[in-house]
């Protein structure tokens, strides 16, 4: 205890660390998925294609792919956004899967009759077919957020700071507490950003409090998430 | 406006030829129901008249001019659709969903709120359901919402798909009635697609049964079908709902009205011949034997 006292300005300043790594990952992760998730949806040479790509993207260990990241892009080592970027990728190899579940969920019955009232394609997209998505897509990103959190602390590896930076330290210190005292930031971490997000989801998908899922979203909801998707100890189980 | 079809023929991308040569003119301010069972082609019919289909030959006119040659998101605003399973957006509110068109239009969302609200009276719904989601309300209230968006941007033609098919045989018949009402009060051209013979002669002015690949087996209004079936498919389908209550038509006495008797002997309904609508015979009794055709044989079978 007096150790965590004592380290009060550590803990605040590798949390933000840490956060600053995960967000913008979380953010562009998202982005990016949205629309390639919608081609997914849309034709299945597609789906097969953007699935098999972010099962074998997510297959790289994650030190493999902090060290390949600057390599391959001509980034210095150390620079922390070669672990954004990294993070970027295994955010994106699962959210796609998310996301093209979450426009099949929409319902057709729901999609023909905005197009028979006159919808435009790009009306029926942002005004019908994204929203409708929302649930599904809310629960990829809450994967993906736990994910990223978790596995953000592999860049203390290679001396990019962040809350691993803790279990580095201990290792070299032999000084387990601090290891357990990261441990416990991370899952709070990641606690913290889940009630976020759902408490953003109710905010803006007012209609599904209460009532029922469409059947669609419930379906896509209840199929078991890609294996190793949120597993705390990464991709392949490895660091 | 008047509806026509051209030797209207449609074959989908995977071969199959859901219309095969299809001619039919619908005319303004009445109802024209198509009817025929599951496959025959009646929803395509109906959406190549706002486009969501194409026809793969053969024109579709409106009041004279080709929709081909109108654009379709235009024309679609133009024309009120009706669903069954309602299709109304689950993320919007039932008022929302009423001033969907409008807002689509243009239309300030206030103002078409307010419009929206009148709607909803004249559909025969509270307006303290304004403001719940589609998922809080009941189906038959669902439909009812349904048919208050298909006339919000009160358009001329209104087109209904099955619009009461998955609604219990009760609230069907509250929704039938509505819709008469309705018709009587604002004189849309309305296309209704249905697979029960019975409502079609009870809404339809002119019936159209269609016998697979959009062939049609007869046109008339509902007397000329009932009292002469041009073929055995037609006077099996007339007669295969009702079961052992096979209808029969005896003139009555004074006028061209025709007196509707089912096989125990129980008068059924009405045709007032010059119209060609149906009535009820005796008005809104409880007893089932009394009400009119498009109530369910087995009520009056059971009786
Ligand atoms: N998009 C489509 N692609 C291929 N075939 C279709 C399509 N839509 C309808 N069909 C086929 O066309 C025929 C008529 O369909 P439809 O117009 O929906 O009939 P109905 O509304 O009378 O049940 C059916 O055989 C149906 O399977
Ligand atoms: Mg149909």
């Amino acid at each position: 205890m007096d150790w965590v006292l004592s380290h009060l300005d550590d803990i605040g300043n590798l949390t933000v660390t840490h956060i600053v790594l995960c967000v913008p990952a979380i953010v562009i992760g998202f982005v990016v998925s949205v629309p390639l998730g919608y081609a997914a949806s849309k034709s299945s040479l597609a789906r097969g294609v953007l699935l098999t790509l972010g099962n074998v993207l997510y297959t790289i260990p994650g030190i493999a792919l902090v060290v390949l990241v600057p390599v391959t892009l001509g980034i210095p080592l150390l620079n922390p956004v070669n672990v954004t970027i990294a993070l970027l990728i295994y955010a994106v190899a699962i959210m796609v899967r998310s996301a093209a579940d979450a426009f099949v969920s929409v319902s057709g019955d729901v999609k023909q009759s905005a197009t028979a009232q006159g919808y435009s394609a790009s009306q029926r997209f942002w005004r019908v077919e994204l929203p409708l998505a929302g649930p599904v897509l809310l629960a990829g990103v809450r994967v993906v957020s736990v994910s990223t959190i978790s596995l953000a602390t592999v860049g203390a590896l290679v001396g990019i700071p962040s809350l691993g930076t803790f279990f580095t330290d201990a290792f070299q210190r032999n000084f387990a507490l601090e290891a357990v005292v990261g441990l416990v930031l991370v899952l709070l971490l990641a606690a913290v950003f889940d009630l976020l997000l759902s408490l953003v989801g109710r905010a803006l998908m007012p209609w599904t409090r209460g009532t029922r899922l469409s059947a669609g979203a419930a379906k896509a909801l209840s199929q078991p998430v890609p294996a190793g998707v949120g597993d705390v100890a990464g991709p392949g189980g490895r660091l | 406006m008047a509806i026509e079809f051209r030797n209207v023929r449609k074959t989908y991308p995977d071969g199959t030829t859901a219309v095969e040569d299809f001619s039919l003119t619908i005319p303004s301010r009445s109802t024209t129901v198509f009817v025929g069972s599951s496959g025959c082609g009646n929803t395509t019919l109906l959406r190549m008249i706002n486009r969501m289909v194409d026809a793969t030959s053969g024109q579709v006119l409106i009041d004279g001019e080709d929709v081909g040659a109108i654009e379709p998101v235009a024309l679609r605003r133009r024309i009120g659709y009706v669903m069954q399973n309602s299709g109304l957006l689950p993320h919007r509110t039932v008022i929302d969903n009423v001033a969907t068109v409008p807002v689509l239009t243009g239309t300030p969302k206030a103002k078409a709120r307010e419009q929206s609200m009148a709607l909803l009276d004249r559909v025969g719904l509270d307006r303290s359901l304004a403001k719940r989601y589609p998922g809080q309300l009941s189906g038959g209230q669902q439909q009812r919402v349904g048919v208050a968006r298909g006339l919000a941007a009160d358009p001329n033609i209104l087109l209904m798909d099955e619009p009461f098919g998955a609604v219990d045989p009760i609230v069907r018949d509250e929704l039938q009635r509505e819709l008469l009402r309705l018709q009587r009060e604002l004189g849309k051209t309305v296309v209704f697609v249905t697979h029960d013979i019975d409502e079609a002669f009870l809404l339809g002015t002119q019936v159209v049964i269609l016998k697979r690949g959009g062939v049609v087996a007869q046109i008339g209004t509902p007397a000329e079908i009932l009292a002469r079936p041009k073929d055995d498919f037609v006077a099996d389908f007339i007669g295969a709902k009702r079961g052992k209550r096979r209808l029969t038509v005896e003139q009555q006495g004074d006028g061209d009205d025709l007196l509707l008797v089912d096989s125990s002997g129980y008068p059924a309904g009405l045709i007032s011949a010059p119209g060609g609508r149906l009535e009820p015979v005796l008005s809104g009794g409880s007893d089932p034997k009394s009400r009119s055709v498009s109530n369910k044989t087995d009520q009056a079978g059971d009786a």
